[in-house]
């Protein structure tokens, strides 16, 4: 708990020291919440005076920290706060609620203000959800056993043969079966925690998951494995990003999306994604 | 002299028939009325067209049947292995269950002990011990991992089906054993020509309706990774948001338990009819 709040804190002062220094845009949205007329007293939330913020259960690193995302540790937990702080709700008037992914996305009367648990926007999700501009750009990456055939992998040709895997209905799994169209059918499981199993006992060559994914499993979770390399993006996206899932229509949306562009130009999510998430150095471009 | 009703019979006739049409009637409109309130509350409701968009999308259902059909041969290949492999496993379970003879104590405690595991064990963990841990073992081979979930599967059934088999097989009456001992017959030959055709035929229904049930386990292996119908669905909903797909499946499920929930019931009437009759068909 300190160190959170000391982590905010010192969010806090670089943020001031922004508005101190900056262009008059920046001081316009750096004026605190009410510069876009997004306030806690005015916001449509599930609980008045509340936000309710919405992720599964459980949640991963380095997202989140041992599976508590109200400790406000983790990159997810953290950008979740600093969303709520911009939009003047400070920490106590947060809550979180766990919400399963079929849950998040269907119709019908939601659980939570926003979701947040890696959902990546894409056009076809935004027929079902509404999404919150991008607060993470990520890449999939292709992980693999020290031991693995495909350890030392150079470019994608290089995967076609490999036994590869995801978790069901990620944009990991796409890139299998779109960037890297292997030859056999991509193993899919119901979680990553299935799926790294299955990697550790040999029946998948290769596991693809975002990149800071890949450094949290091959750094803290799975012995001897490595990153083989980055994917580009699927076809036809410029940029795979992830964003905060709204109710389609939802009233809160662009007050949302104005506090995510915020703390983007501010520095904020560049600094947090600095402190929770390891660069992509190292990581292998494959093509 | 031909028959002339009495008008009293006319009275009773008309009346019946009166009494007839009025429940027909009575039953008719309390369909309609709660079908149309069915359809007005579930139509009517704010939520409706959001849900209709969500549920039950032309388009969404017709992108995702390639998919949904591709994995239903994974699911149709499973089914068609895995029933042999429980009705194979499951028979030998009864009858080794039925040995008698104190000689025979350690198998039975283990057939016993088997039905008593396996039907308490949800498939799902089995499948995740065999799917997982065995490929774990890194053998010079393991089988794939759908070859281990059927394998799971098969001794997750036959537990159940064992117990079936082993209720057709006591419910041969004692006296059929002794007429087949004392003409002769061995302890294997009774049981081949004597108790067991008339045990299979007992439990043909039960059977069947395990068959069905197996019809919807077997697409459990998709947690080892491989894909059946309804995990390519999932697949589907995962891309759009859109749970159609799950609709598509359901449906084609559906479409593929009707004939086989047909023939059971075929099979339990003709068999009632058989027994309790008196051999008239």
């Amino acid at each position: 708990m300190p160190r959170a709040r000391l982590a905010l804190a010192v969010g806090s002062a670089a943020l001031l020291a922004l508005a101190g220094c900056g262009t008059a845009a920046d001081k316009k949205s750096d004026t605190k919440p009410d510069a876009f007329g997004c306030t806690a007293d005015k916001l449509p939330t599930l609980a008045k005076g509340k936000l309710t913020i919405g992720t599964d259960n459980p949640v991963y690193g380095p997202w989140f920290v041992d599976n508590k995302p109200e400790s406000g540790q983790g990159f997810e937990s953290a950008v979740a706060y600093a969303v709520a702080d911009k939009l003047g709700y400070p920490k106590d008037s947060v809550v979180w609620t766990r919400v399963t992914f079929n849950a998040a996305i269907a119709p019908g009367p939601k659980a939570y203000d926003f979701d947040i648990n890696e959902f990546s926007i894409t056009e076809d999700r935004r027929k079902a959800v509404d999404f919150s501009t991008g607060y993470y750009d990520v890449k999939q990456t292709v992980i693999a056993l020290k031991s693995s055939k495909i350890a030392g992998a150079k470019s994608i040709a290089d995967l076609k043969g490999a036994n590869l895997g995801a978790q069901v209905g990620t944009t990991s799994y796409k890139a299998i079966t779109d960037v890297i169209k292997p030859t056999d059918k991509p193993g899919v499981y119901n979680n990553n925690d299935d799926a790294k199993a299955a990697l550790a006992n040999g029946t998948l060559d290769g596991l693809v998951v975002d990149l800071p994914t890949a450094f949290y499993m091959t750094g803290a979770e799975i012995k001897d494995s490595l990153i083989v390399g980055q994917l580009p993006p699927l076809p036809g996206v410029q940029q795979e990003q992830f964003g905060l899932v709204l109710d389609k229509g939802s009233k809160l949306t662009s007050c949302v999306s104005q506090a995510v562009d915020q703390l983007r130009s501010n520095g904020k999510l560049a600094e947090l994604a600095k402190q929770w998430l390891a660069g992509a150095d190292g990581a292998r471009e494959l093509s | 002299m031909t028959y002339q009703p009495s008008g009293l019979q006319l009275e009773r006739v008309a009346y019946k028939r009166s009494r007839a049409l009025r429940s027909v009637l009575i039953a008719a409109a309390s369909t309609v009325v709660l079908g149309t309130g069915l359809v007005v509350a579930v139509t009517g409701s704010p939520g409706w067209q959001k849900v209709k968009e969500t549920f039950l999308d032309l388009d969404t259902a017709r992108s995702a049947l390639p998919a949904v059909l591709d994995g239903l041969v994974l699911n149709l290949w499973l089914l068609l292995f895995c029933a042999a492999g429980a009705l194979a496993l499951g028979l030998l379970v009864a009858v080794v269950k039925t040995l008698r003879g104190a000689v025979f104590f350690p198998v039975r405690a283990l057939a016993t002990l088997y039905t008593y595991g396996f039907r308490g064990m949800p498939l799902i963990i089995v499948l995740y011990v065999l799917c997982y841990g065995v490929p774990g073992l890194r053998f010079e081979w393991t089988p794939p991992v759908v070859v281990l979930g059927g394998f799971a599967i098969v001794i997750t059934y036959a537990a159940y089906i064992a117990e079936v088999f082993r209720a057709g097989i006591e419910s041969v009456h004692p006296s059929q054993r002794a007429a087949a001992r004392s003409l002769g017959l061995t302890y294997w030959q009774t049981m081949r020509h004597i108790v067991l055709p008339q045990a299979v035929r007992r439990v043909g229904p039960a059977l069947l309706n395990d068959l069905v049930a197996l019809q919807k386990d077997v697409g459990l292996v998709s947690i080892a990774g491989v894909i059946d119908a309804v995990r390519a669905a999932q697949i589907e909903v995962a891309t759009s948001y859109n749970f159609t797909p799950y609709i598509v499946a359901g449906l084609i499920f559906v479409l593929l338990a009707i004939p086989l929930i047909a023939v059971t019931d075929w099979v339990t009437l003709r068999a009632a009819r058989r027994q309790s009759a008196g051999g008239t068909s």
